[in-house]
């Protein structure tokens, strides 16, 4: 509370050393705000394909059905604990940084990568199997299948691989911020960047959540 | 006007435009964190742009002059509707207000020095001309200029050989610039109101920005993702709505107009707070009906999320929708009469002093009315089937966007164009080309409401030798209005050199940008002030109110 | 210029302020190692829950069963690893209007859906 309302005091009073043209001001739950602006944008933009999903599904229910069961769900489990696994890391480092804890700090984002690496891994398991089956757009395999199977795999590619990426920057992100710790710019007492980056991890594990059941859950 | 470096200069004491800070000439522009600099930036891009787009409508009505070829193939009229298109919506209307004037006044008008997020908002200009420059580079690679009409409707989009992909990317980019301004937005507006500033002491042109930016932030997304679903569907054949391979074109659609309707918002939310505010500077009092105006821009920003069906009334979507759809939409009125009823019962008992930017939003109240109530007849079911896709649309659309985001456009120009030069334009030159442009606005479109009621279909190349007086009419008008623009940027430029050097409050202003010098210094404000009053308030209503006080 | 007050003395901030309360969140709750762990727990067993569940067959109860679990894991997730919990209301509004206006997106488009004949 206080610290909070001292940034705001800076923001009302002062100029800052740089005059060209950028005012700078410490306001933590502003920068939160910011982020979780573009978390909803983030959400929307899978909302755009959960629309699409819940309408083709709606349409070809049996076909998704069938199709389905080309996909593995121990897979998609293993990578749903994983997923979870790296988030739950993600608060512990938070907890642990403030309690200027860096090295459990460091620890627990390395695991958080390290999860990340698994899912993708994981990942490219699954789409090596199914390119290797004929699987894919315009693959052979894939042509014969009925239209709502291949609108199935449609989705299916887009909306794990755009996750997939989303995982990718995300990693990007907690890469940036273990820098930025290691340095010292992030502390016990100035993380929101750490609390941003966790944010947009959580969001990622929030899509899988729901693309799971819908993808490889469905009997 | 920026004369390089004064010796010893202090931010405070010289305009934002001499204060060079680190980095002096073109690069202080360039790598400029300061929210007027940018809306600045903006303003240059987006008219250059808006010269490109407005050439392309000219050309088009040139070609609509007599029938069969007058000056350019079939193909190439394609490609032209659909550029205008493109450029006006992406590059014009939907970032417009926003970015020139919400940039340059919002941090002022709510008693800040910046936005909250001045790297971003250099980023969001950028985005914006990556995005420009795509959609030009567009048009000489791929396989030529796209043909689909600004709506990139499927399965054509995903067909025709034309360079599609990167225009379709290059919204994409313009989409994310236009999320990250609104993000900016919408915290700014939390955070760093000043001291007294409260939600409804805000300027109604803040509110509008405010439900801009939620529309903005919320919205936008789902046209990237479904860009980016035909961009995939062009170079993988993912089959996510190609009918062939089970896709859903109506899907498409869906999507399409889940943003592009409210979007429309987008275009029209800021520019209604700019009539409240001119409203109450020119009226000189406050205006009536604050909070009702104030929450039915947020009314209209979330109505817009349901009407989206309206532009599919004939594409096959169920009955059952369409009638719903039809309802909801009826439901925009609703705000949109509360915002014209509460300027109306403003002007009643007024000192209204006609200055250039009040000609142009009464120009706009009486334009947008004839595109309104016309909307209601398209909003309607059984009328909509007859006209959807004739040249009525066009007209209705025109009426609204331009003669109501592009009216406002050039009345913000004139209402701030002291503020942000610090400079006075020529009066009655500004009127006479108001007077103009409005004229051959009229000219040029109205002709169109009659053509689409009797059959002309748009977009066509060609069209029956019956439909020629009404062509050469509108084609006759688009001259005029391009005169009166012509005389109103000359007008403007004009001013910038020879102008009369502008005060700090020329119009008697009652909001804050009002308070601080033309142009305003880099921080705009010494010291952050405290607000006591709403935006409009006025001195000489304490003074009457005393003297009614004495007399009892 | 008499409502504007340029003075910007401690007192005028402190009094004339409208800001929503400022709340360092970090600072607001001391939540330890433990309830996060307990949480993660949470969400795993709910994992385990849906997998079983899915290889029984429950007709039309599926997807519904599905997507409620995948709710609570989410709350769970929102509420706990993203602290939303502790966060000051104007964040639980912002995420309630952006749900609201997702669902309406889903719902209104499923008034074609439903009733367009043929769906193809």
């Amino acid at each position: 509370m206080k610290r909070d309302s001292d940034a705001h005091v800076a923001n009302a009073h002062g100029h800052t050393g740089d005059h060209s043209g950028g005012h700078v001001h410490r306001d933590d739950i502003g920068s939160k705000m910011g982020i979780w602006l573009f978390l909803f944008t983030e959400l929307l933009l899978f909302g755009g394909m959960f629309i699409l999903y819940a309408a083709y599904r709606f349409i070809y229910p049996d076909d998704f059905k069938s199709a389905a069961l080309e996909l593995d769900p121990v897979l998609g489990a293993v990578n749903t604990i994983v997923l979870l696994t790296s988030s739950l890391t993600v608060v512990l480092a938070i907890v642990a940084l403030q309690k200027k804890n860096i090295k459990l700090c460091m620890t627990n984002l390395w695991i958080t990568q390290f999860c990340g690496v698994i899912f993708l891994v994981n990942k490219y398991f699954e789409w090596t199997h199914k390119i290797h089956l004929g699987i894919y757009p315009k693959g052979p395999a894939l042509e014969e299948m009925t239209q709502g199977q291949t609108v199935f795999f449609g989705l299916y590619y887009v909306m794990t691989g755009l996750h997939g990426l989303h995982v990718i920057v995300g990693m990007a992100f907690i890469g940036f911020i273990m820098y930025f710790i290691k340095k010292n710019y992030i502390t016990y007492n100035n993380y929101q960047k750490l609390e941003n980056s966790g944010l947009y991890w959580h969001l990622v594990d929030v899509i899988w959540i729901f693309l799971f059941p819908l993808f490889y859950l469905i009997h | 006007m920026a004369n390089g470096t004064i010796a010893g200069q202090h931010p405070e004491e010289v305009s934002f435009y001499e204060y060079d800070g680190k980095r002096k000439g073109i690069m202080g522009w360039l790598l400029t964190l300061d929210h007027k600099r940018i809306g600045i930036l903006y303003l240059i891009a987006m008219l250059g742009f808006f010269a490109v787009a407005v050439s392309m409508g000219v050309l088009m009505r040139l070609e609509m002059l007599t029938t069969g070829e007058t000056i350019m193939k079939p193909q190439t009229y394609n490609s032209i509707f659909t550029l205008h298109g493109v450029i006006m919506i992406f590059l014009f209307i939907i970032p417009g207000i926003p970015a020139v004037f919400g940039n340059f006044l919002l941090p002022i008008q709510i008693g800040a020095k910046d936005v909250i997020f001045p790297r971003l908002n250099l980023l969001s200009w950028y985005l914006y001309i990556i995005g420009g420059l795509l959609a030009i580079i567009s048009l000489f690679t791929g396989g030529g200029i796209m043909d689909t009409g600004w709506t990139f409707y499927v399965p054509y989009s995903i067909r025709t050989t034309t360079n599609v992909s990167l225009s379709v990317f290059a919204a994409f980019v313009l989409g994310f610039s236009s999320i990250l301004t609104g993000l900016n937005f919408i915290t700014t507006i939390h955070r760093m109101r000043c001291p007294g500033m409260t939600f409804f002491r805000m300027p109604l042109f803040v509110w509008g920005l405010y439900s801009t930016a939620w529309i903005q932030v919320l919205a936008t997304p789902i046209v990237g993702i479904t860009l980016v679903l035909v961009i995939l569907e062009r170079f993988f054949g993912i089959g996510v709505f190609d009918p062939n391979k089970g896709g859903d074109p109506l899907l498409y659609q869906h999507l399409f107009w889940i943003y592009s309707h409210p979007a429309v918002y987008i275009m029209i939310l800021p520019a209604m707070g700019v009539v409240s505010d001119i409203i109450a500077t020119f009226t000189k009092k406050d205006i009536f009906g604050y909070v009702p105006i104030a929450l039915s821009s947020l009314a209209i920003a979330f109505v817009g999320y349901l009407v989206w069906g309206h532009h599919m009334f004939t594409s096959g979507i169920s009955d059952t929708s369409r009638v719903i759809f039809s309802f909801l939409t009826f439901l925009v009125a609703i705000p949109t009469g509360v915002k014209v009823f509460n300027w109306v019962a403003s002007l009643y008992k007024g000192s209204i002093d006609m200055r250039a930017p009040m000609l142009y939003v009464m120009a706009f109240i009486i334009v947008f009315s004839i595109g309104g109530l016309t909307g209601l007849v398209l909003g309607t079911l059984d009328t909509d089937i007859h006209l959807t896709d004739t040249y009525f649309v066009v007209a209705h659309f025109h009426y609204v966007m331009f003669g109501g985001m592009g009216l406002l456009f050039f009345a913000s120009l004139h209402y701030w164009y002291p503020k942000m030069f610090g400079r006075m334009y020529n009066e009655k030159m500004a009127k006479f080309s108001c007077w103009v442009f409005v004229i051959g606005f009229n000219v040029l479109y109205f002709p169109m409401f009659i053509m689409g009621y009797l059959g002309m279909p748009r977009r066509y190349y060609d069209y029956l030798p019956e439909f020629a007086p009404y062509h050469i009419v509108a084609t006759v008008g688009s001259w005029i209005m391009v005169l009166g623009m012509i005389f109103m940027f000359a007008n403007l430029i004009r001013g910038l050199y020879n102008g009369p050097r502008a005060t700090e409050n020329p119009w008697d202003g009652t909001t804050l940008e009002w308070k601080v010098p033309s142009p305003p210094p880099l921080e705009n404000f010494d010291k952050i002030p405290t607000v006591h009053y709403g935006p409009y308030h006025r001195d000489w209503e304490d003074d009457r109110n005393e003297v009614v006080k004495e007399k009892h | 210029m008499s409502h504007l007050n340029l003075s910007n003395t401690e007192e005028h901030i402190e009094r004339e302020a409208q800001h929503e309360e400022v709340h360092l969140e970090h600072a607001e709750h001391d939540t330890g190692f433990g309830t996060y762990i307990l949480v993660w727990l949470g969400l795993v067993g709910l994992t385990a829950i849906t997998v079983t569940l899915s290889g029984i067959s429950l007709g039309s109860l599926t997807i519904i069963t599905a997507l409620l679990i995948a709710t609570i894991k989410t709350l769970l997730v929102a509420n706990y690893f993203m602290h939303v919990k502790f966060d000051t209301t104007i964040f639980k509004v912002f995420i309630g209007v952006c749900i609201i206006i997702f669902l309406t997106m889903i719902v209104l488009t499923f008034f074609d859906l439903t009733f367009r004949n043929p769906l193809i």
